[in-house]
């Protein structure tokens, strides 16, 4: 929960802006072969999904982005696996109930494809696979806002690490899974429900997070602009 | 601001110093020591020299202690830092004793700065035995190793390991050079200072002037290839990826830069070969350079229409840091640290053979336009990820989570 203090005018929160900053830690679990990999991925800890999953948006990377998860690059990259890739990239964590659901449909995909492919349980990856984990550390920004229409001007002045707690790591703290705006929006009834649609519609996954934050300030830009008409 | 604040804000932009003077807030007042073994020369003493003020700045209590040692320390942990990067060279038995003997020498000499520290990191093996005299620490030590330890001599690492493990943590540059520790490894990619001499904006006059010294034409083609001459490097390799890519490009120059190998007898041989393999082609120069050359290198990479680091083995590869940096494109081989910086068709391309490099050349003169764009890019992927203010605000991260423990979300706020 992102939010403090109340609005004079309404008893609604003000939206605290919060930033971040991750550091990676090494397990010591490497695989080499896809047989290595899904023994690992059984007993992988949940913070080392969420790093595979979400942290690796904070990593260096280019716009072109054609897997939106490591493992699936991995499967793709070095072990020129087309379809198993494939299979791993449609993984959406929000669309599960719990990251060990998450860790259910990995192991399937994974399973189904060592049975179905003779070569994958012993052909050798090109490139190891490095199990990571993560620690996230959060801090406070001193900045808020108590009406929607201010986010017009706060957003484009975001770091693009502030961007990934509010817009992508919220989906995995949050009970409802949204980013942190759509959250707070919601706290004022059904005012906003267009500018929440908007937002539901931006993917967040294939852009950088300088991109991701520029498509959300001009979603609110033009919101307001329009409203003000 | 302070000045070197400011200074820094004025190349990584106002948010990053902003992001390093919040996180630091709850770690004012800390006291921090870095240790290591030198204090001018190497990619350790050049980050230092700048980490240690900047963090001073951002309110920390932080020092920099250097190690002292004998001809003989000296020669055990150069043979240490080769057996950890897997030569297969034996260490003495008396050469090891000396060098906890030095350790313990120091250690008295620092031991209440030491002990009394919040945070201590202990750069490379040199001094890693520190921590062993040190029974009476209070803080957190972290023991960074800046080394590629993935294929370690095992006699050696086992000698070093038994000073690491007893550490609270360590760093690795990259996930595949992490070997087995009973604490926290973290991963911090080394960085490079963009204030230095070697990464510093240059005025064209002194371009110019190096052009001249060095005989090089202004309206030609150019490719170099900066690095010690060493076979990992594979400077054979250049010169044939080279002399495939003249056939189509006639006026291409070629400069291989490295040391000056008089200390180092199979770099003198490296160099005799690639005098060999250049042949009398008056448009390959090799030049040795004296090891202060900073700003000769600089602009040798700037004056490059494209940089080469087509190494077959590498640790991080900060040269070609230093070459995204002046908006070059880099060919680098498919190995180490490259990876994580060369991107195809974003910030270079990444090689295995000459035959990949010479193909890699002729694509990005034939592309002009695409080769800009990958300047610009490679200028601005190294902004993001591989300036020194990324790497103190990983610093940074890590002590704070020293100080909470072991939990994947740490909230200050």
């Amino acid at each position: 929960m992102n939010t403090t203090n109340t609005s004079p005018n309404r008893d609604i929160p003000h939206f605290v802006l919060k930033d971040c900053t991750l550091i990676a830690i090494a397990t010591n679990k490497r695989a080499n072969t896809l047989k290595e990999f899904r023994d690992h991925i059984e007993n992988l800890g949940l913070d080392s999904l969420y790093y595979h999953f979400w942290a690796n948006l904070l990593l260096p990377r280019f716009e072109e982005r054609e897997y939106i998860n490591d493992f699936a690059s991995w499967v793709r990259h070095s072990l020129s696996d087309a379809k198993l890739a494939e299979q791993l990239a449609v993984l959406d964590p929000v669309t599960f109930n719990n990251p060990e659901e998450l860790r259910y449909h990995l192991l399937e995909y994974i399973d189904d494809r060592l049975e179905e492919s003779e070569h994958l349980q012993w052909f050798h990856a090109t490139q190891r696979f490095e199990f990571l984990r993560s620690q996230i550390v959060v801090f406070d920004t001193q900045t808020k806002v108590s009406e929607p229409h201010q986010m017009s001007d706060l957003i484009p002045g975001m770091s693009a690490s502030s961007v990934f707690y509010h817009f992508i790591d919220a989906r995995r703290r949050t009970t409802d899974k949204i980013d942190d705006f759509r959250h707070w929006l919601a706290l004022f009834g059904d005012t906003y429900q267009p500018l929440i649609d908007k937002l539901t519609d931006i993917d967040p996954y294939f852009t950088s997070l300088v991109e991701l934050r520029q498509q959300v300030a001009v979603t609110f830009q033009k919101y307001f602009a329009e409203q003000a008409l | 601001m302070t000045s070197m604040l400011e200074a820094y804000s004025a190349i990584t932009g106002a948010d990053v110093i902003h992001h390093l003077q919040q996180l630091a807030k709850s770690l004012k007042g800390k006291t921090v020591v870095h240790v290591n073994s030198t204090r001018v020369g190497g990619g350790v003493a050049e980050i230092l020299e700048k980490m240690v003020p900047l963090s001073r700045e951002l309110g920390l209590d932080a020092r920099w202690e250097v190690i002292t040692g004998d001809s003989e320390f000296y020669q055990c942990t150069k043979s240490m830092h080769n057996a950890i990067q897997g030569d297969r060279v034996t260490i003495p038995d008396n050469l090891l004793s000396h060098f906890e003997e030095v350790n313990e020498q120091n250690a008295n000499q620092l031991r209440s700065i030491l002990e009394d520290a919040d945070f201590v990191f202990i750069h490379d093996p040199q001094p890693a035995a520190l921590l062993k005299y040190c029974s009476n620490r209070k803080g957190k030590w972290i023991w960074r190793c800046h080394i590629d330890a993935s294929h370690p001599n095992r006699k050696t690492w086992r000698f070093i390991d038994k000073f690491v493990r007893e550490y609270d943590a360590s760093i690795f540059s990259l996930s595949q050079f992490v070997q087995l520790l009973p604490h926290p490894s973290y991963i911090i990619p080394p960085s490079i200072d963009p204030l230095s001499d070697k990464n510093v904006d240059l005025p064209q006059a002194e371009l110019d002037s190096v052009r001249v010294r060095f005989g090089l034409d202004p309206d030609a083609p150019m490719i170099a290839q900066i690095s010690r001459f060493d076979r990992f490097k594979d400077p054979i390799g250049v010169i044939k990826a080279y002399k495939l890519a003249k056939q189509y490009i006639p006026t291409l120059q070629l400069v291989l830069a490295g040391g000056s190998a008089t200390d180092d007898p199979e770099g003198e041989i490296v160099l005799e070969e690639v005098r060999m393999a250049a042949g009398n082609d008056p448009n390959i120069k090799i030049l040795q350079l004296p090891p202060d050359a900073h700003r000769t290198i600089n602009a040798l990479q700037r004056l490059s229409d494209i940089v080469l680091q087509k190494s077959t083995k590498e640790g991080f590869g900060l040269t070609v840091t230093e070459g995204l940096w002046k908006g070059k494109p880099v060919i680098g081989g498919d190995t180490g640290g490259i990876r994580l910086q060369v991107i195809n068709f974003h910030t270079g391309f990444l090689v295995n053979t000459p035959e990949g490099a010479a193909l890699r050349i002729r694509y990005l003169f034939n592309q002009k336009q695409k080769m800009q764009e990958m300047g610009i890019k490679s200028r601005e992927f190294v902004r993001e990820n591989f300036l020194l203010t990324r790497q103190l605000r990983e610093h940074l991260t890590l002590m704070v989570s020293l100080q909470h423990g072991v939990i994947d979300r740490i909230d200050l706020s």
